[in-house]
Protein backbone atom coordinates (compact mmCIF):
# COMPACT_ATOMS: atom_id res chain seq x y z
CA UNK A 1 0.00 0.00 0.00
CA UNK A 2 1.20 3.39 -0.61
CA UNK A 3 1.94 5.41 2.06
CA UNK A 4 1.32 9.35 1.34
CA UNK A 5 2.25 11.73 3.95
CA UNK A 6 2.40 15.56 3.74
CA UNK A 7 4.40 16.93 6.30
CA UNK A 8 2.38 19.51 6.86
CA UNK A 9 -1.00 17.52 7.82
CA UNK A 10 0.37 15.04 9.92
CA UNK A 11 -1.88 14.74 13.43
CA UNK A 12 -0.58 17.41 15.31
CA UNK A 13 2.09 15.70 17.60
CA UNK A 14 0.86 17.26 20.62
CA UNK A 15 -2.68 15.24 20.41
CA UNK A 16 -2.75 11.80 22.58
CA UNK A 17 -4.02 8.63 21.22
CA UNK A 18 -5.99 7.20 23.91
CA UNK A 19 -6.10 3.38 23.31
CA UNK A 20 -8.40 1.64 25.60
CA UNK A 21 -7.86 -2.51 24.37
CA UNK A 22 -7.22 -5.58 27.03
CA UNK A 23 -5.95 -7.32 24.38
CA UNK A 24 -1.90 -7.30 24.44
CA UNK A 25 -1.78 -8.58 21.22
CA UNK A 26 -4.09 -6.40 19.67
CA UNK A 27 -2.78 -2.87 21.61
CA UNK A 28 1.09 -3.38 20.20
CA UNK A 29 -0.49 -4.32 16.91
CA UNK A 30 -2.22 -1.34 16.75
CA UNK A 31 0.57 0.97 17.95
CA UNK A 32 3.02 -0.14 15.81
CA UNK A 33 1.02 -0.09 12.64
CA UNK A 34 0.26 3.40 13.83
CA UNK A 35 3.86 4.52 14.27
CA UNK A 36 4.67 2.54 10.79
CA UNK A 37 2.49 5.45 9.07
CA UNK A 38 4.20 8.18 10.66
CA UNK A 39 2.20 8.63 13.77
CA UNK A 40 4.01 9.73 16.35
CA UNK A 41 1.97 11.01 18.96
CA UNK A 42 2.22 9.90 22.66
CA UNK A 43 0.09 6.98 23.05
CA UNK A 44 -1.88 6.25 26.09
CA UNK A 45 -3.06 2.23 26.87
CA UNK A 46 -6.01 1.49 28.88
CA UNK A 47 -6.38 -2.25 29.80
CA UNK A 48 -9.82 -1.34 31.05
CA UNK A 49 -12.48 0.77 30.88
CA UNK A 50 -12.12 2.01 34.02
CA UNK A 51 -8.47 2.47 33.82
CA UNK A 52 -9.57 4.86 31.02
CA UNK A 53 -12.75 6.38 33.28
CA UNK A 54 -10.38 7.13 36.02
CA UNK A 55 -7.93 8.89 33.16
CA UNK A 56 -10.52 10.91 31.83
CA UNK A 57 -13.11 12.07 35.15
CA UNK A 58 -9.39 12.50 37.08
CA UNK A 59 -10.93 10.05 39.30
CA UNK A 60 -8.37 8.01 40.65
CA UNK A 61 -4.48 8.91 41.89
CA UNK A 62 -3.02 7.28 38.69
CA UNK A 63 -2.76 9.01 35.14
CA UNK A 64 -4.92 12.04 34.73
CA UNK A 65 -5.95 13.79 31.41
CA UNK A 66 -4.79 17.43 30.98
CA UNK A 67 -6.71 20.25 30.18
CA UNK A 68 -5.95 22.55 27.15
CA UNK A 69 -4.81 19.03 25.45
CA UNK A 70 -5.65 17.15 22.54
CA UNK A 71 -6.90 13.53 22.08
CA UNK A 72 -8.34 11.03 20.38
CA UNK A 73 -10.17 7.67 21.55
CA UNK A 74 -9.42 4.27 20.06
CA UNK A 75 -12.57 2.00 22.54
CA UNK A 76 -12.55 -1.06 21.89
CA UNK A 77 -16.10 -2.56 22.73
CA UNK A 78 -15.38 -5.83 24.88
CA UNK A 79 -13.43 -4.56 27.96
CA UNK A 80 -13.43 -6.18 31.60
CA UNK A 81 -15.43 -4.45 34.04
CA UNK A 82 -16.88 -1.18 32.40
CA UNK A 83 -17.54 -2.10 28.92
CA UNK A 84 -17.20 0.29 25.92
CA UNK A 85 -20.46 0.92 25.38
CA UNK A 86 -20.98 2.47 29.07
CA UNK A 87 -17.41 4.62 28.26
CA UNK A 88 -19.38 5.97 25.48
CA UNK A 89 -22.27 6.87 27.48
CA UNK A 90 -19.89 8.45 30.09
CA UNK A 91 -18.43 10.44 27.42
CA UNK A 92 -21.27 11.51 25.73
CA UNK A 93 -23.10 13.07 28.68
CA UNK A 94 -19.91 15.44 29.44
CA UNK A 95 -19.94 18.42 27.30
CA UNK A 96 -15.99 18.71 27.25
CA UNK A 97 -15.01 15.15 26.68
CA UNK A 98 -18.23 14.73 24.31
CA UNK A 99 -15.69 16.77 21.53
CA UNK A 100 -13.17 14.02 21.68
CA UNK A 101 -13.13 11.80 18.14
CA UNK A 102 -14.01 8.40 19.46
CA UNK A 103 -12.97 5.42 16.89
CA UNK A 104 -14.61 2.29 18.00
CA UNK A 105 -12.29 -0.78 16.92
CA UNK A 106 -13.77 -4.16 17.78
CA UNK A 107 -14.46 -7.40 16.90
CA UNK A 108 -18.49 -6.43 17.62
CA UNK A 109 -20.62 -6.82 14.01
CA UNK A 110 -23.73 -6.54 15.32
CA UNK A 111 -26.18 -3.95 13.79
CA UNK A 112 -27.80 -3.08 17.29
CA UNK A 113 -24.62 -2.19 18.51
CA UNK A 114 -23.23 -0.28 15.55
CA UNK A 115 -26.66 2.51 15.68
CA UNK A 116 -26.36 2.89 19.96
CA UNK A 117 -22.43 3.50 19.02
CA UNK A 118 -23.27 6.16 16.63
CA UNK A 119 -26.45 7.18 18.34
CA UNK A 120 -24.24 7.78 21.82
CA UNK A 121 -21.82 9.72 19.11
CA UNK A 122 -19.12 7.00 18.18
CA UNK A 123 -16.87 9.04 15.41
CA UNK A 124 -16.69 5.99 13.40
CA UNK A 125 -17.38 2.02 13.85
CA UNK A 126 -14.91 -0.10 12.45
CA UNK A 127 -14.81 -3.68 13.05
CA UNK A 128 -11.33 -5.89 13.21
CA UNK A 129 -10.62 -7.94 10.52
CA UNK A 130 -9.99 -11.02 11.20
CA UNK A 131 -6.39 -12.45 10.58
CA UNK A 132 -2.88 -10.55 11.00
CA UNK A 133 -2.08 -8.80 7.71
CA UNK A 134 -5.69 -7.51 7.26
CA UNK A 135 -5.97 -5.78 10.64
CA UNK A 136 -2.19 -4.72 10.24
CA UNK A 137 -3.72 -3.37 6.73
CA UNK A 138 -6.55 -1.47 8.52
CA UNK A 139 -5.07 0.00 11.20
CA UNK A 140 -2.27 1.42 8.76
CA UNK A 141 -5.65 3.34 6.56
CA UNK A 142 -6.91 4.84 10.15
CA UNK A 143 -3.12 5.54 10.42
CA UNK A 144 -2.97 7.53 7.06
CA UNK A 145 -6.31 9.20 7.55
CA UNK A 146 -5.26 10.29 11.29
CA UNK A 147 -2.72 12.12 9.75
CA UNK A 148 -5.07 14.92 7.98
CA UNK A 149 -7.19 14.83 10.67
CA UNK A 150 -7.53 18.04 13.27
CA UNK A 151 -8.29 17.29 16.39
CA UNK A 152 -10.65 19.44 19.00
CA UNK A 153 -9.16 20.82 22.13
CA UNK A 154 -10.39 19.67 25.43
CA UNK A 155 -10.91 22.83 27.70
CA UNK A 156 -12.62 20.91 30.87
CA UNK A 157 -14.71 23.15 33.14
CA UNK A 158 -14.18 22.83 36.84
CA UNK B 1 -26.28 -3.68 -5.55
CA UNK B 2 -24.75 -0.42 -5.01
CA UNK B 3 -22.43 -0.49 -2.21
CA UNK B 4 -23.15 1.55 1.26
CA UNK B 5 -22.87 3.61 2.95
CA UNK B 6 -23.63 6.37 0.13
CA UNK B 7 -20.76 9.42 0.28
CA UNK B 8 -22.56 12.31 0.45
CA UNK B 9 -20.20 15.22 -0.48
CA UNK B 10 -21.35 18.91 0.33
CA UNK B 11 -19.19 21.25 -1.58
CA UNK B 12 -19.76 24.02 -3.23
CA UNK B 13 -16.35 24.44 -5.58
CA UNK B 14 -17.45 22.16 -8.71
CA UNK B 15 -13.60 21.56 -9.30
CA UNK B 16 -13.13 20.34 -5.87
CA UNK B 17 -15.99 18.10 -5.98
CA UNK B 18 -14.80 16.27 -9.46
CA UNK B 19 -11.19 15.95 -7.74
CA UNK B 20 -12.30 14.61 -4.30
CA UNK B 21 -14.40 12.24 -6.37
CA UNK B 22 -12.20 10.93 -8.76
CA UNK B 23 -9.57 10.77 -5.82
CA UNK B 24 -11.68 8.67 -3.90
CA UNK B 25 -12.32 6.16 -6.98
CA UNK B 26 -8.83 5.78 -7.28
CA UNK B 27 -7.96 4.91 -3.85
CA UNK B 28 -11.10 1.88 -4.33
CA UNK B 29 -13.52 3.65 -2.75
CA UNK B 30 -16.42 2.46 -4.92
CA UNK B 31 -19.36 3.26 -2.56
CA UNK B 32 -21.76 5.85 -4.09
CA UNK B 33 -20.67 9.35 -4.35
CA UNK B 34 -23.64 12.06 -4.60
CA UNK B 35 -22.63 15.67 -4.60
CA UNK B 36 -24.68 18.71 -3.13
CA UNK B 37 -23.72 22.09 -4.27
CA UNK B 38 -25.08 24.11 -0.88
CA UNK B 39 -26.23 23.41 2.34
CA UNK B 40 -30.00 23.91 0.90
CA UNK B 41 -29.67 21.12 -1.50
CA UNK B 42 -27.71 18.79 1.20
CA UNK B 43 -30.78 19.64 4.20
CA UNK B 44 -33.59 19.29 1.57
CA UNK B 45 -32.32 15.76 0.49
CA UNK B 46 -31.55 14.37 4.13
CA UNK B 47 -34.67 15.79 5.54
CA UNK B 48 -36.74 14.27 2.24
CA UNK B 49 -37.87 18.34 1.14
CA UNK B 50 -38.28 19.68 -1.80
CA UNK B 51 -38.11 19.03 -5.47
CA UNK B 52 -34.73 17.40 -5.38
CA UNK B 53 -33.54 14.11 -4.95
CA UNK B 54 -34.10 12.65 -1.29
CA UNK B 55 -32.46 9.79 0.74
CA UNK B 56 -33.95 6.28 0.74
CA UNK B 57 -35.16 4.43 3.52
CA UNK B 58 -32.90 2.41 5.21
CA UNK B 59 -29.80 3.56 3.58
CA UNK B 60 -26.59 4.13 4.92
CA UNK B 61 -24.79 7.25 4.26
CA UNK B 62 -21.28 9.27 5.15
CA UNK B 63 -21.06 13.27 4.67
CA UNK B 64 -18.18 15.11 3.65
CA UNK B 65 -19.08 18.52 4.06
CA UNK B 66 -17.90 21.83 3.41
CA UNK B 67 -18.12 25.19 5.50
CA UNK B 68 -18.07 27.93 3.54
CA UNK B 69 -20.81 27.29 1.21
CA UNK B 70 -23.77 29.08 -0.38
CA UNK B 71 -27.35 29.85 1.43
CA UNK B 72 -26.54 27.50 4.30
CA UNK B 73 -23.38 27.04 5.55
CA UNK B 74 -21.82 23.72 7.04
CA UNK B 75 -21.79 24.90 10.41
CA UNK B 76 -26.16 24.86 9.89
CA UNK B 77 -26.26 22.40 7.95
CA UNK B 78 -24.15 19.94 10.49
CA UNK B 79 -26.36 21.36 13.74
CA UNK B 80 -29.32 20.60 12.12
CA UNK B 81 -28.47 16.81 11.52
CA UNK B 82 -26.86 16.60 14.61
CA UNK B 83 -30.31 17.92 16.20
CA UNK B 84 -32.39 14.86 14.44
CA UNK B 85 -32.81 12.15 16.30
CA UNK B 86 -32.29 9.69 12.89
CA UNK B 87 -29.78 11.52 11.33
CA UNK B 88 -27.76 12.87 13.94
CA UNK B 89 -25.95 8.70 13.20
CA UNK B 90 -24.70 9.78 9.87
CA UNK B 91 -20.81 10.41 10.43
CA UNK B 92 -20.45 13.64 9.37
CA UNK B 93 -16.58 14.29 8.01
CA UNK B 94 -15.54 18.14 7.70
CA UNK B 95 -13.34 18.91 4.73
CA UNK B 96 -12.96 22.60 4.58
CA UNK B 97 -10.04 25.44 4.20
CA UNK B 98 -11.17 27.14 7.62
CA UNK B 99 -7.64 26.19 10.35
CA UNK B 100 -9.10 28.36 13.27
CA UNK B 101 -8.84 26.45 16.02
CA UNK B 102 -12.34 27.31 17.57
CA UNK B 103 -13.99 26.22 14.13
CA UNK B 104 -12.81 23.16 14.63
CA UNK B 105 -13.82 23.15 18.35
CA UNK B 106 -17.18 24.28 17.37
CA UNK B 107 -17.36 21.65 14.78
CA UNK B 108 -16.77 18.96 17.54
CA UNK B 109 -18.98 20.44 19.73
CA UNK B 110 -21.73 20.01 17.33
CA UNK B 111 -21.06 16.40 16.82
CA UNK B 112 -18.80 15.86 13.55
CA UNK B 113 -16.87 13.26 13.46
CA UNK B 114 -13.58 14.22 12.36
CA UNK B 115 -12.58 17.67 10.75
CA UNK B 116 -9.82 17.44 7.89
CA UNK B 117 -8.24 21.02 6.42
CA UNK B 118 -8.04 20.97 2.82
CA UNK B 119 -4.48 21.89 2.03
CA UNK B 120 -4.20 24.63 -0.59
CA UNK B 121 -1.33 22.94 -2.53
CA UNK B 122 -2.95 20.79 -4.86
CA UNK B 123 -0.57 17.91 -4.36
CA UNK B 124 -1.15 18.09 -0.63
CA UNK B 125 -4.77 18.38 -1.27
CA UNK B 126 -5.06 15.42 -3.13
CA UNK B 127 -2.32 13.68 -0.95
CA UNK B 128 -5.26 14.41 2.18
CA UNK B 129 -8.13 12.77 0.00
CA UNK B 130 -5.91 9.91 -0.99
CA UNK B 131 -5.55 9.39 2.75
CA UNK B 132 -9.64 9.88 3.51
CA UNK B 133 -9.69 7.25 0.56
CA UNK B 134 -8.12 4.50 2.25
CA UNK B 135 -10.04 5.06 5.41
CA UNK B 136 -13.19 5.00 3.49
CA UNK B 137 -12.13 1.86 1.78
CA UNK B 138 -11.83 0.19 4.78
CA UNK B 139 -14.15 -3.15 4.71
CA UNK B 140 -14.63 -2.81 8.73
CA UNK B 141 -16.10 0.63 8.79
CA UNK B 142 -20.05 0.20 9.98
CA UNK B 143 -22.29 2.76 9.34
CA UNK B 144 -26.29 2.42 10.71
CA UNK B 145 -29.29 2.73 7.83
CA UNK B 146 -31.52 5.57 8.69
CA UNK B 147 -35.02 5.00 9.01
CA UNK B 148 -37.92 7.12 9.11
CA UNK B 149 -40.55 8.04 7.10
CA UNK B 150 -40.21 7.97 3.27
CA UNK B 151 -42.42 10.42 0.64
Amino acid sequence: MKINLPEKTRMKKDGVILIAEDDDTHFELIKNSLQRTGILNDMVRFENGQQLLDFLFETSDGPKSLPNKEYLLILDLKLPGVDGIQILEKINQDTDLKKIPVIILTAVDEPNTIKLCHKLGCSVYIVKPVGHESFVDAVKKIGLFLSVVETPMISKTE
Amino acid sequence: MKKEPVILIAEDDRGHFELIKRNLWLNCVNNEILHFSDGQEILDFLFQRGNGGKREKNCSYILLLDIRMPKIDGREVLQQIKQHEELKTIPVIMLTTTTEVSEINQCYEMGCSFYMVKPINYNKFMGAVENLGAFLSLDGVRVPPINGQNQ
